[in-house]
């Protein structure tokens, strides 16, 4: 027999890998990763990421909130991948459907409120604060991502930027270059896709071919995994290998983290009209909140009375931070113009003059 | 005061950059081994280090885009693309540099200069002679640079990797080696937002930038021996910011004006001098403003490009008509 040729195999079908099952128990030989007080702020950050959601559709059907994306059934994912990180050091790049990991961080939450109320405040990332604003243009996060991680290691830090973006953003030519790069300069960056099913209403299906996301990893020369991301400890674990490799100086890795967008893409989206009920329902049943639930109440750690008095201190903390929101600097004529550039040009000047009414045109000359 | 070339020019603003700032590092296509393809980095590697001038992978959106978070990080990336038109292969990009203070009320900066080549008549192949320059003018937040001559592309350059702000530095192909002028050795300037007057005159101004600043320039001499007509040169410099005053000033002295550039006609930055100078300076004019510029075709192939690009015969016979009709 001659030589035979051949083509690679194309990539296998990969089985989240999973720590805690739905029913709120260990696998077998898996062990809690976290603290039971760790435990226990990743499920106030998840209730509060949840107290938000329910408080913003509903003040935005009060025409009180503007357009945005809930993060629900999205929970484990987003607080479990962030809590792999030392905010202290670490940076997170946001898309826009990630608030709980940006509290994380330490960004207040009046200002993510007031950004989706249509505050240019709610853009102000105080400093200290390692976290960039959201993105709302999809998968332009992720060059930033590699160029902040790259540059801080370029300085000599040990700092590790992990950057969020979901399945439809992995079509996107951002993806493919932020990766390529990544992989070149060994960039200390978490590449966090979260297939949360939808891109608005384009199924996974319909955005690539591949049947695991991650093993386009190995086409950029580091490696990638697939994690059931409605399991806060898989996902954690997952996330810190990936954080821990980065630190030492081992690159770049790529995280598939399977979940499912429970809500509508954002609060203009009518998933009723492409979702099928029935997959909601087998989703349901696999809810992450309820998950880290089960296993604590399996462990004699929660019962309904501490259920009650941490959601309303999450409510609370909603309230607290609506209020925050509504006393920041209001928006003004003159917010318009600021930070354009750090000096304002002088045709911008006149133009600010004109809206302000101390002039009629912003181009009329002064003789005029 | 050593004669430079235009890449010369910009190779020496580099050069003495890095050495004053360890936190301005290169990023583009084959800047590191080749120097560069227009050899603009040449021997910056060797000198400076392979973490100092990168050889980025053939991705224009990865490299502006990785710009950003490079600024954010601390250090100054100045880029280069290696022909404005193929930088709209990092568009979207662009206006992320450009936009990033302003969308984070000043929590975060793009100190970021990208360098680019541009303009025609040097037989390029598709695309790489586009003169795009206005696409980027309409995005607030960025500075558009484009130098005609080796001072102002040193001092201009300079300029632009120590401003705050995120600047489009745009490189006339053509004046690489062609335009050569004395040029200072040490460290100076070009203050971004300031016209240069060429040649003074009372008859028409002609308004130019880049590359077709020296159209002009041997337009006026023409108009001068042929016709007696005197004309002033305003070399923008930058055309955002625009320096309005000085062009105002120009023409309110000359009552007429005459804007050349290499691109299209069709919403080219030429539209804004013109509405400008309506705006500002419209009892002052004699004439009809007008423009001579290439026609609104796509750059077409090396053998019809001297069709295109407005020549020194355009220039001089539009500035005839605009004078004889004051």
């Amino acid at each position: 027999m001659g030589l035979q040729w051949q083509f690679w195999p194309i990539a296998e079908p990969v089985t989240p890998w999973q720590l805690l099952r739905p029913d709120g128990t260990l696998v077998e030989g898996g062990a809690q990763p976290l603290s039971d007080d760790q435990v226990f702020e990743a499920l106030r950050l998840m209730l509060l990421s949840r107290a938000v959601d329910e408080k913003g559709v509903s003040l935005q059907r009060q025409g009180r909130f503007g357009t945005f994306s809930p993060v629900l059934g999205q929970e484990a994912s987003v607080v479990g991948s962030a809590m792999a990180l030392d905010p202290r050091r670490d940076w997170i790049v946001p898309q826009y459907r990630e608030l709980p990991a940006l509290l994380w961080q330490g960004l207040p939450l009046e200002r993510f409120l007031a950004y989706f109320m249509g505050n240019p405040e709610g853009g102000y990332v105080p400093h200290g604060v390692n976290v960039l604003p959201v993105q709302i243009a999809i998968a332009a996060q992720l060059p930033h991502a590699v160029g902040l991680a790259w540059g801080l290691r370029l300085q000599g830090k040990d700092s590790v930027v992990l950057v969020y973006f979901g399945d439809g953003a992995s079509s996107e030519g951002d993806f493919h270059e932020a990766c390529n790069l990544a992989g070149v300069v060994k960039a200390p960056v978490v590449f966090f896709l979260q297939n949360n099913g939808y891109a608005i209403s384009t199924p996974r299906s319909r955005q690539s071919s591949c049947v695991s996301l991650a093993s386009r990893a190995i086409g950029y020369g580091f490696p990638g995994a697939v994690v059931d991301g409605n399991d806060l400890f898989a996902v954690y674990v997952a996330t810190s290998q990936a954080v821990h490799r980065a630190r030492s100086g081992e690159g770049p890795s790529l995280i598939e983290s399977i979940t499912y967008r429970m809500g509508p893409h954002n609060t203009s989206d009518d998933p009723t009209r492409y979702v099928d009920p029935a997959e909601v329902e087998y989703w349901r049943r696999l809810d992450p909140v309820e998950r880290v639930e089960r296993y604590l109440s399996a462990r004699g750690l929660w019962s309904e009375e501490r259920a009650i008095a941490l959601r309303n201190e999450v409510a609370e903390e909603v309230e607290r931070g609506l209020g925050l929101a509504r006393s920041l600097r209001s928006p003004d004529p003159e917010q318009l113009f600021e930070h354009v550039y750090a000096v304002p040009l002088p045709r911008l000047v006149r133009q600010q003059d004109a809206i302000k009414g101390r002039s009629v045109r912003a181009t009329l000359p002064s003789e005029w | 005061m050593p004669t430079m070339t235009m890449v010369e020019a910009i190779r020496d603003a580099l050069s003495l950059e890095m050495a004053r700032d360890s936190r301005v590092i290169l990023l583009g296509q084959d800047i590191g081994r080749l120097g560069g393809v227009f050899r603009a980095t040449e021997g910056l590697q060797a000198r400076f280090g392979a973490e100092r001038v990168v050889d980025m992978p053939l991705a224009e959106a990865a490299i502006v885009g990785a710009a950003v978070g490079l600024a954010v990080s601390g250090l100054i990336p100045v880029v280069e693309i290696q022909f404005l038109g193929f930088t709209h292969q990092a568009f979207h990009q662009m206006l992320q540099l450009a936009r990033l203070r302003y969308r984070s009320r000043g929590s975060f900066a793009a100190q970021v200069t990208v360098r680019t080549a541009f303009g025609g008549n040097v037989r390029s192949p598709e695309l790489h002679s586009d003169a795009l320059e206005a696409h980027y003018t309409h995005c607030p937040g960025l500075k558009v640079v484009t130098p005609s001559n080796a001072y102002d592309a040193k001092g201009l350059l300079l300029a632009s990797i120590r401003d705050p702000d995120p600047v489009l530095f745009c490189e006339p192909m053509r004046g690489y080696r062609l335009v050569k002028g004395e040029v200072p050795t040490g460290d100076y300037t070009v203050p971004i937002g300031r016209a240069r007057l060429v040649r003074e005159g009372k008859d028409v101004t002609l308004v130019a930038w880049s590359a077709a600043v020296q159209i002009a320039e041997a337009a006026a001499e023409r108009l001068a021996q042929e016709d007696g007509i005197s004309s002033e040169v305003l070399d923008l410099r930058t055309l955002v910011p625009l320096d309005i005053e000085e062009l105002v000033k120009s023409v309110k002295k000359t009552g007429s004006c005459v804007v050349i550039h290499e691109a299209s006609l069709t919403g080219g930055f030429g539209a804004e001098v013109v509405a400008t100078v309506q705006e500002e300076a419209f009892y002052w004019l004699h004439a009809p403003i007008a423009r001579v510029t290439a026609p609104d075709t796509p750059y077409p192939l090396a053998g019809v490009e001297k069709y295109y690009i407005p020549d020194v015969a355009r220039v001089v016979a539009t500035a005839r008509e605009v004078v004889r009709a004051k």
